[in-house]
Parts: C-alpha cells; structure tokens; sequence
C-alpha cells in the first residue's frame, strides 16, 4: 500500500492507483480530457500535469502510478504554467465557435479554458480545418473541434467492442475517423459524444435544439429495454429534448444504449391524446365519460371469465396491479403479461429474475447464452460480459444464433438437443461448465416464447443444477428479458388466476367466441386478427397495433410522463419519475384503472398514488426494497417436457425498433434504414 | 502525406500472388502466436509492391483479414507512414529529399531538373503514367546530397545534368546505375580516401592522385 503526499495531505491508495486517481480520493481536482476512469489510459493530452519531487519536469498524472513517499504538489507555479501551455496548444486549432457549438455549456474544454485558458491568442497563422466525417444517423461530427484526446476510439475498442473509429495520418494531419464513411454499427454509439471533451461528436437528433441550462432535468429510469438503465430526462416544457445515461453502477455503469437514448422523439408522434370508441366501424374522439360508459354498456352482462386481460410490454406495476385488482373485481382470472406467449413457469421468481445481476456478470468465469442476442436484446449486459471478458479468462459458450457478440464466443448448437445434451454431460462443453466456479447461464425469452418453452425452462434449471450454478453464494442461472414491463407484471402476479386463460387460451377464447371483452393494457404485440369478434379496449400511450384493432381507446402516459415503479430483469424495482404532462387527455395509467373500476361499480380501494404503493408493497418484497436486489429462493421450476428439434430465435429482429415509441420515432426508422438495410443516408447522393 | 484514399476507387478485390503468399507467411511465422498484428508492415509492403506501388482499399483489407486484425487499425499504420502510397503513383516514383543538408547542397536545382525534364509539378504524375515526382523529408544520405530515390534506388550526389542523364536512362527503359552519381564510393569523403590510405589501396579504392 504505496503512501504518498499531496498538496501537503498524507493517503494511503491501493496498489496499482495512479497519482490523478490518489488526487480524486482527496478531492482534489485534476484537469483532462484524454483520461477516463473506465477506458486505458494513453496520456497523450497531458492537461493533467502536476509536479512530483525530485522529477525534473512536470508529470502526467493520470499514467504515473503512485509510489511510496512520492511528493505531489497540483497547485504550484510550475503546475499552472504547464497547463496554461498545453491549454494554449490545444486552442491553437480549436476553433472558436462555442455560440453556435451544442457542446457549449457542458464542455470540458470550455470549462478548464476558463481556468487555464489565455485571455486573447498569440496564434496569428490560419487554423487547421478537417473534414466533418459520417458515422451514422446518431453522432453528428464537427471534426475541426477534436483535440484527438481518443476517447472515442477507445470507447470503441474497450467498451463497444466494435473498433470501427481510428486516428488515420499523423502529426498536424492526424484525423479521427471511421476511414470508410459510414454509420458506427454498435448499439452503444450514442455514449461517443457523451464521452468526447469537446464538441466533435454530438447527438445528431438534439442538433441546435437546446442549451444545457434551459432544460428541466427529471431522474428516471428506462423502459425501451429491461435492463432499467437509470435516465435523466431532459426536458422543456412539455417536451423531452434528450434522454442521458445516469450512474448506476449496478446497472448501467454511466453508459446508455442507443435506442433507450435516441428513441424520445417518438413520444411526440402517433400519440394517443383523447378517448375514441368506436362507433359503426371507425373510431371517433369521445369525452372519458363517454368512453366509460361504453365499456360499462358492454360489460354489462357479461360473466367474469369471459372478460380478459393483456399487460404489454412497457406497463408500469402500479398499472398492472390496479388493472388485476380490477378484473379480479370483475370475476375475472384471465390475466396474462406474457403477450410473447412465453411459456415459462411462472411459479418461482428465481426461475424468471437475472439472478445473478447485471454487476454480477463481472464475477461470472464461464457464461452460457441459451437463445439470446444479448447484444439487441439488452446491450449493457452485452457491455458488461464485454466488460468481464476483458478482464480475462472468460469462456462464453453459445446455444442459439450465431452473431457477432463482441466478444469471443464458441457456438454449440442451435437447439434445444445441444441444451439436453449439456444437461446430460454429454457436450464437450460440460467439461468446461464442470471446470468453472462461478458458472452462469443466461437464458433469453425467445428460448421460452416457443411451445417447448416450459420444458425447455425446466431444461435450463437442470442444467443449472447440474453444473453448481446455484450455491448458497452464488445463484446463476437468468432469465433475460426484453420488456420492461414484464418482470414487475410477473412480481404483481399479472398471470392467469385459478382456472383463467393465458395468452394461448385468450386468444383462443376471442377466436372461439369464450372471451368476449379483451383489455390491452399497452399490449401492442398481438396480431390485430387473433383477437377475433371480441370487444378490445385498449389502453396505451401509441397509436400503434393494439389502438387500431381497439372498440375504445384510453389515452395513457407514456413513461416520460408518470411517477410510477418498473423492475428490472433482475427484478430491481426503481422509481421513473414524470418529466412532462401526458398528452392531451392522456392520464396516468393507474388512474384510468382507478376511474374506470367507479364507473363499473367496483371501485378500488386506493385514491393516491401513496395507497398504491402500500398496496404495491404487499405484493411482492421487491417493492419494500426499491433499487435493491431481493434474492429470490431456489425452488424447482420448468418442465420436464419433450423439447423440439427447432432452433432458438431472438425475440428481437431489429433492435432499433421493438415497441410503440421506437416504432413512431423517426431515429429510429433512420437507424434501421442506415445501419441495418444500408441504404444511403437522406440527401447524401448515391455514388 | 496521403490522404485517406476512401474516394479513390481501386480494385474491389485483392489476393495475394502465390510467390507473395508465401512470402507473406514466412513473415507471419516469424512472430508468436497471437502477436500476428506485428506483420502488418511487411505485409502491407509485399502488397504494395504488388499492386505497382501503391496500396488500395481492398488490399489493406486483406491484409488485416488475414491478421485478425480490425480493418481500421491498418487503416491507421497505412496512413502513418509516408513510404505507403494510398493513391496510384507511377511506374517510376521520384521522390527528391528537401531537407535541409539536400537543400543547402542544391536540392532545389534537382527539383526543377525533374519538372522541366518531365514537364509536371511536384505531387503530379505524367500524363503517360511513367513517372510521378514527389518532395519527401530526408532520406537519411546526407552525406551524399542532394539526391533522389526511383522505386527503391538512391541516386547521389546529383546535379541537374546527372539527374536529367538518370530520367533520360528512365525513359529509355534503363536502370542506371544507383548510388553516388560521382562514383566514389559509399559515403567516402568525396575527394577520395584521406586515412588509411594503405588498405584502401589493397582494397581497390585506389586513391585517385594529383589532386
């Protein structure tokens, strides 16, 4: 434990701790642009000079380890010139262009030039210019502003695991590029101008939108993928401009995935923002009253088990529960929030929870993906077995497609049969799994939306037993889903009460003319023809598949615009905070419940969001403890069941769009055109 | 310096000859397992000398296919060094040193040697394609400047008539002669041997007399 001295401050830091780092546990701050805690360290900006004893020059903090009984001093005379100096090298081609620059007002350049910087410019030759380069619908590049700190690169190569960026030439003509002028094709490329110093690389959506300081920043969480990445919601007005990675270690680290970042604009397209029924076959804007009674009218008479319904895919737990008390109200055990029509068993939390955890991932030695893209389907896991597998010594065995996953994965098989035979020991890969210490299995949901998937769920938990993947301190089998909604629906126990339907037997019961009245709750994913002659009230935030199909409309919040609790695939329970008001007419989703259950005549017993949430925390444990992990107790789960010879297939066919909003945003749709059919991006002529 | 040639079409596809697959794979073994990266150099070498000296897109995509080795990474080494030419050039590749030693010993007459010779400025290329004339920082023969390198030849101590006698040489379909253009030899001062006068002798560098 190497102790050292700074500024007159004796600290004792773990070996291996640099000089810039002892720094930030005293707190004092150190200058840079090219260091960043989570990527290598090149040192090549040197704005982060201090001065040690006994060293003829000033030294780079951030690449010096810190030593036994090293002297530092960080506020001399020496330091401050030296920075002065390297300041003023930096804005010898940084152009002055901070007014019309979307990094201004955020900008670490900007920010240490007000310490550092000289107040007029020595320089007098002409400024260097670089060509802005494309890289895709999402980061947006000024290149003349890069300082060639490469952040970016390495964010690239370490963290995305996709090294497309480069510096090309060198000296006065070194450029950062992608050399072949085309979109970034990783799925965490937006975290690019998060990480740039300066404003080179910027959001392309949020272009000359807005400065830092005139948004409303509102703390919430993310829906568009189940990881429950922790969001600030940048908002002004009634209008969210940008969304941005918060820290959360357990969770996200501080990284965002593109489509939970860039798919906002869709919350101000296709929105539902007044109640329709509809009338003579076309749907027409009614008051709530109206819309209400309509509902009423055709429940009326109608027995309980022939009511059901679908919770989607972004629905809030409060939602989902007062929705559940409500058709418990009814007489009704038709429930299901499966709308993939996964079949797993439902019974065991620790058969449908990441057990593990997404920080857990980084203890994990061997990891087998059984039908998962993690890369689409969740790319911060992805990012996080990235994470680990740089660490060393990580084997990754795959059951399912074979993609690029960013890291090196043997493939096994494609089917169950590669499944059965690891449970059985027979696989070549058992002796690897048998090996490890810390084994894990992540299983995807498309694993388990098939007609095997209970068998194959079964499957799965044997061979998590068979390998010692669930010990006293170690539970490591996951389920990864893709919905946000879908684990705190399963924790409410949106599921199909004694003797109800399940998704299969709803949408038989609507083709059969059993279940009468359908209600979607922001269930999206049903194809409009399966629901036959039944009445479906649907109730979202989109004007997408299940609002065209619906008999009456309820505007909702989308989850922007609500106080309301979604838990993660691991089953952490998190607070999304509202930002903006729902459209229009458009009301928190509990709420309708609550309005429509007086209207019906079976009023719920909770009038503010607080006696939800005490309600809520009789449920499940998981809401007594938001943002923390509940262990879930291991008890036999899954079928045991024939498994078919299919080969298993990613839920997700195109990540850039798999809900509502990422359907109706327009970044989305050129993401999905630019970097995954190629066409040529919108007013940039074909060669 | 090269820009990146991404707007310069060149052949879609590149394969190594046989003669330089083998080559290439002597050099490739010659690094540790895993360490394949550390051929890139020579590889993009053999490459460039097969494609008349020059290297396009496809071929640099060979070679880092056949590294393991991410595209842009020899991107990156490509466009580092000089001595690697991203657009075609051609058959022969003049490029005269200016650096200080060169230029104070008239590297500037050599230059306008060349372009009166070949009728183009520096950076161009003949409209016949036989030679392209480039400026390029030193080459490390000072001793013997000024001079110029054609393909892998130094051609020193010039002056202009030795350098438009070495392009004619060229254009006739010669190789002429490299090295010092006033044949002493090496980097011998160039008066002649003046130590160990001697064993110059028995080795043949007779010192020339009456100087």
């Amino acid at each position: 434990m190497p102790k050292l001295t700074i500024d007159g401050l004796e600290i004792e830091v773990a070996p291996g701790t640099s000089v810039l780092q002892a720094c930030e546990q005293l707190g004092i701050e150190v200058p840079r642009f090219c260091y960043h805690e989570r990527l290598s360290v090149p040192a090549n900006c040197r704005m982060c000079l201090v001065e040690m004893e006994k060293a003829p020059k000033p030294i780079a903090s951030c690449a010096m380890p810190a030593g036994d009984g090293m002297v530092i001093r960080t506020n001399t005379e020496t330091v401050h010139k030296a920075r002065r100096g390297v300041m003023e090298f930096l804005l010898i081609n940084h152009p002055l262009d901070c007014p019309i620059c979307d990094q201004g007002g955020e900008c670490d350049l900007q920010d240490q030039a007000m310490a550092y910087g000289f107040d007029r410019g020595r320089y007098t030759e002409a400024k260097r210019a670089v060509k802005d380069k494309n890289m895709g619908p999402l980061i947006k590049t000024i290149m003349t502003r890069c300082i060639h700190c490469t952040r970016c690169i390495r964010f690239m190569d370490e963290i995305a695991g996709v090294p497309e960026l480069g510096a090309v030439g060198r000296g006065e003509h070194m450029e950062i590029t992608n050399f072949i002028e085309k979109g970034i094709a990783s799925e965490l490329s937006g975290n690019l101008a998060d990480v740039c110093p300066v404003g080179a690389l910027t959001h392309k959506p949020y272009a000359f939108t807005a400065r830092p300081w005139e948004l409303r920043k509102t703390e919430s969480i993310d829906v568009l993928d189940a990881v429950g990445s922790n969001i600030r919601i940048d908002s002004r007005g009634a209008e969210v401009l940008r969304i941005e990675p918060r820290l959360n270690e357990d969770v996200n680290e501080e990284w965002l995935a593109d489509k939970s970042r860039y798919a906002y604009d869709g919350l101000k397209r296709q929105r539902l923002d007044r109640p329709y029924v509809r009338i003579d076959g076309t749907l027409r804007a009614v008051t709530w009253a109206e819309a209400f009674n309509a509902i009423r009218a055709r429940l009326e008479g109608v027995a309980g088990t022939k009511v059901a319904a679908i919770a989607g895919d972004l629905v809030d737990v409060e939602a989902t529960l007062a929705l559940k008390d409500l058709m418990g109200a009814l007489g009704s055990a038709n429930l299901d929030c499966r709308q993939d029509g996964a079949r797993f068993d439902v019974s065991a939390p620790a058969g449908w929870r990441f057990n593990t955890g997404i920080a857990g991932i980084e203890k994990a030695d061997v990891i087998l993906l059984v039908g998962t893209h993690p890369r689409w389907e969740a790319p911060l896991v992805n990012a996080r077995i990235r994470k680990r597998y740089l660490l060393g010594a990580l084997k990754v065995g795959v059951i399912g497609e074979a993609r690029d996953h960013t890291y090196p994965a043997t493939h096994l098989g494609t089917d169950p049969a590669t499944l059965a035979a690891l449970a059985e020991g027979s696989h070549p890969f058992a002796e690897v799994l048998r090996g490890a210490k810390t084994p894990m299995l992540i299983l995807g949901t498309g694993a388990v939306a098939r007609p095997d998937g209970l068998a194959v769920h079964g499957l799965a938990r044997r061979v998590a037993e068979a390998f010692a993947m669930v010990r006293e301190d170690w539970n490591g089998f996951n389920l990864l889903h893709t919905a946000a909604g879908r684990v705190g629906a399963l924790e409410v126990g949106f599921l199909p009460g004694p003797g109800g339907r399940d998704v299969h037997g709803i949408l038989d019961g609507c083709a059969s003319g059993d279940v009468e009245v359908v209600y979607l709750l922001g269930a999206d994913e049903i194809p409009a023809e399966t629901l036959g002659k039944a009445f479906v009230i649907y109730q979202g935030h989109h004007g997408d598949r299940g609002a065209h199909r619906a008999d009456v409309i309820l505007p909702g919040a989308a989850y922007t615009e609500k106080n309301a609790t979604y838990v993660n695939t691991e089953g952490r329970a998190q607070h999304a905070r509202m930002a903006a008001f729902p459209v229009g007419e458009a009301r928190e989703d509990w709420k309708i419940v609550r309005a429509l259950s007086e209207v019906l005549g079976v009023r719920l017993p909770y009038d503010t969001l607080q006696q939800l949430r005490r309600r809520l925390a009789e449920a499940s444990p998981v809401f007594r403890a938001v943002d923390r992990l509940s262990p879930a107790e291991w008890v036999p789960f899954g079928g045991d069941g024939a498994v078919d010879a299919a080969p298993f297939a990613s839920p997700v066919a195109n990540y850039y769009m798999t809900d509502p909003i990422s359907r109706a945003s327009v970044t989305m749709a050129r993401c999905t055109d630019e970097l995954l059919a190629g066409k040529r991006p919108v007013g940039m002529a074909a060669e | 310096m090269s820009a990146p040639a991404a707007d310069v079409a060149g052949p879609a596809t590149f394969a190594f000859s046989d003669e330089n697959l083998v080559r290439a794979k002597t050099i490739i073994a010659k690094y540790p397992e895993g360490r394949q990266a550390s051929a890139v150099i020579p590889l993009l070498d053999i490459a460039q000398r097969q494609c008349g000296n020059w290297l396009p897109c496809a071929a640099m995509d060979h070679v880092s296919e056949m590294l393991g080795m991410p595209r842009i990474r020899v991107y990156e080494v490509a466009t580092f060094y000089t001595m690697f030419n991203l657009k075609p050039v051609g058959e022969h590749f003049v490029q005269i040193c200016t650096t200080t030693p060169c230029w104070l010993r008239g590297s500037d007459e050599i230059v306008a040697a060349c372009e009166r010779k070949l009728g183009i400025h520096l950076g161009e290329t003949t409209a016949d394609g036989r030679f392209t004339v480039i400026e390029v920082e030193c080459l490390g023969a000072c001793v013997n400047a000024p001079m110029m390198q054609v393909g892998d030849d130094y051609y020193e101590d010039l002056t202009a008539e030795r350098t438009e006698a070495i392009l004619d040489a060229l254009v006739r379909g010669e190789r002429p002669a490299p090295g010092s253009q006033t044949g002493r030899r090496t980097s011998m001062p160039a008066p002649g041997p003046t130590t160990l006068l001697d064993r110059a002798e028995t080795a043949g560098i007779a010192p020339k007399t009456g100087r």
